[in-house]
């Protein structure tokens, strides 16, 4: 098996890293390419970013981002938000992403899935669900659906999906630990690796969830000070976890 | 002529291993000319895309023949992931592929963990991490290092395919980027 993956998360809004809470207040913490450098310096495993202002408008703003990352980053990213069609995909990854991570859209059209995969493989395609009482939810989180979580992720993988990065809307920003009962239940249910994401505010939190997933996602513990993240890597391998070693060469 | 070749072969995103050369301080071309792939110091075939697509392009191009033609005349061709795979005499994906059969061996699906396989191994017995994302793992004699068990390279002669992307395995993939280049 890989090692467990450790994956900061950085929200992007008009070409700028945004942080803010439920989309209100949104506040400009940085340019994408220097946060993936620092976050790359600091151990990340994989980056992820989402554009959470994603418009048809706003497509040419966010592959000019993912261009200006796949130039400096050395390590892979995956990017979500607005990817609603095979032409979106491949705009973003032939600029150089190296996944795209569907939400929405998959939901609406599962085929779609399958169509990205067919053209750049499974390993391209992430497909993120906002989990919350038992059910998926759709446009940010904020839609309840009435498709069940489990049958979705199998859904998901069964299209070709290579990955689910799988949020927890209970636990997402309450920094109180990821929703490991949920993360379990999902990853039990399909053969391909999960991404646990929502609720990480120690390394504690991170170590139990990458017992239960194959990656952990995590955003606010490690914006509020992005030079930390070695030192949360350090937290997490001292807990027993075997993140990969770097720098052997 | 001092520049990278990466084999065009019709998928996918050679932007990455471009962008890697870019940080080491070669510039590269991204190109399917048989004469230009026959001939340069270094070639690189990149890998995404399926095996089946990126065959029949390079057989329509002619660059199998001219991928084959650099190997019998020792100049150092460098696959990576999916151009490892493709070196190979056959592989499983899409109901079975012929290869380019530079070295023997075939291409299987894997059968164990999640896949596809994705995230960081220590390849032994190099001792660095390297970065993987596969569903299909060479089966060859010619294996020289592995990664939990799957084969992570091949080498014979001129030809080293590895089963990670080095493009996007950090400083210790820019560094054995470093070392390919510094063979060719």
């Amino acid at each position: 098996m890989p090692r467990p993956r450790l994956i900061p998360c950085l929200d992007v809004a008009h070409g700028r890293v945004v942080k803010g809470v439920s989309f209100v207040g949104l506040r400009d913490v940085g340019d994408p390419v220097e946060l993936a450098t620092h976050y790359s310096n600091g151990g990340a495993d994989e980056l992820v970013f989402l554009d959470i202002a994603a418009t048809p408008e706003e497509a040419a703003t966010m592959t000019a981002v993912v261009a200006r990352v796949a130039e400096v980053l050395s390590i892979p990213f995956t990017v979500g938000g607005g990817v609603r069609s095979v032409d979106d995909a491949s705009r973003i990854i032939e600029s150089g992403a190296d996944r795209v991570s569907l939400n929405s859209a998959a939901l609406a059209d599962p085929s779609l899935i399958t169509k990205i995969a067919t053209r750049y493989g499974s390993q391209a395609v992430v497909v993120a669900i906002d989990a919350g009482e038992g059910v998926v939810h759709s446009h940010g989180g904020r839609v309840a659906t009435q498709v069940a979580t489990v049958p979705w992720a199998q859904r998901a993988a069964e299209c070709g999906a290579g990955e689910i990065l799988l949020t927890s809307i209970r636990q997402d920003g309450r920094r109180s630990g990821y929703d490991l009962e949920l993360t379990r239940a999902v990853r039990d249910a399909i053969a391909i690796p999960v991404i646990a994401s929502g609720g990480a505010g120690s390394a504690a939190h991170v170590a139990e969830a990458l017992a239960v997933a194959d990656a952990a996602l995590v955003a606010s513990i490690v914006h509020e000070n992005p030079e930390g993240l070695a030192g949360l890597r350090d937290e997490i391998i001292n807990l027993g976890v075997a993140l990969r070693p770097i720098g052997v060469r | 002529m001092n520049e990278v070749v990466v084999v065009d072969y019709g998928a996918g995103n050679t932007r990455s291993v471009r962008a890697a050369l870019r940080r080491l301080g070669r510039e590269s071309v991204v190109l399917s000319d048989p004469r230009a792939i026959e001939e340069a110091p270094l070639v690189i075939l990149p890998g995404v895309g399926s095996a089946r697509s990126a065959m029949a392009h390079l057989r329509a191009t002619g660059a199998d023949e001219a991928l084959r033609a650099r190997f019998a005349a020792g100049r150092f061709t460098l696959g990576i992931c999916l151009g490892l795979q493709l070196a190979l005499e056959f592989s499983e994906e899409d109901d079975g592929v012929e290869g380019l059969g530079l070295l023997s061996g075939r291409v299987e699906r894997l059968r164990e963990g999640r896949i596809p396989r994705l995230g960081w191994s220590v390849v032994e017995p190099w001792g660095a991490a390297y970065y993987f994302a596969h569903s299909y793992a060479a089966v060859s004699d010619d294996v020289v290092a592995t990664a939990d068990g799957v084969a992570a390279a091949i080498e014979r002669d001129a030809f080293l395919g590895v089963q990670f992307h080095p493009e996007k395995s950090g400083p210790d993939g820019a560094a054995f980027l470093e070392r390919c280049l510094a063979r060719a």
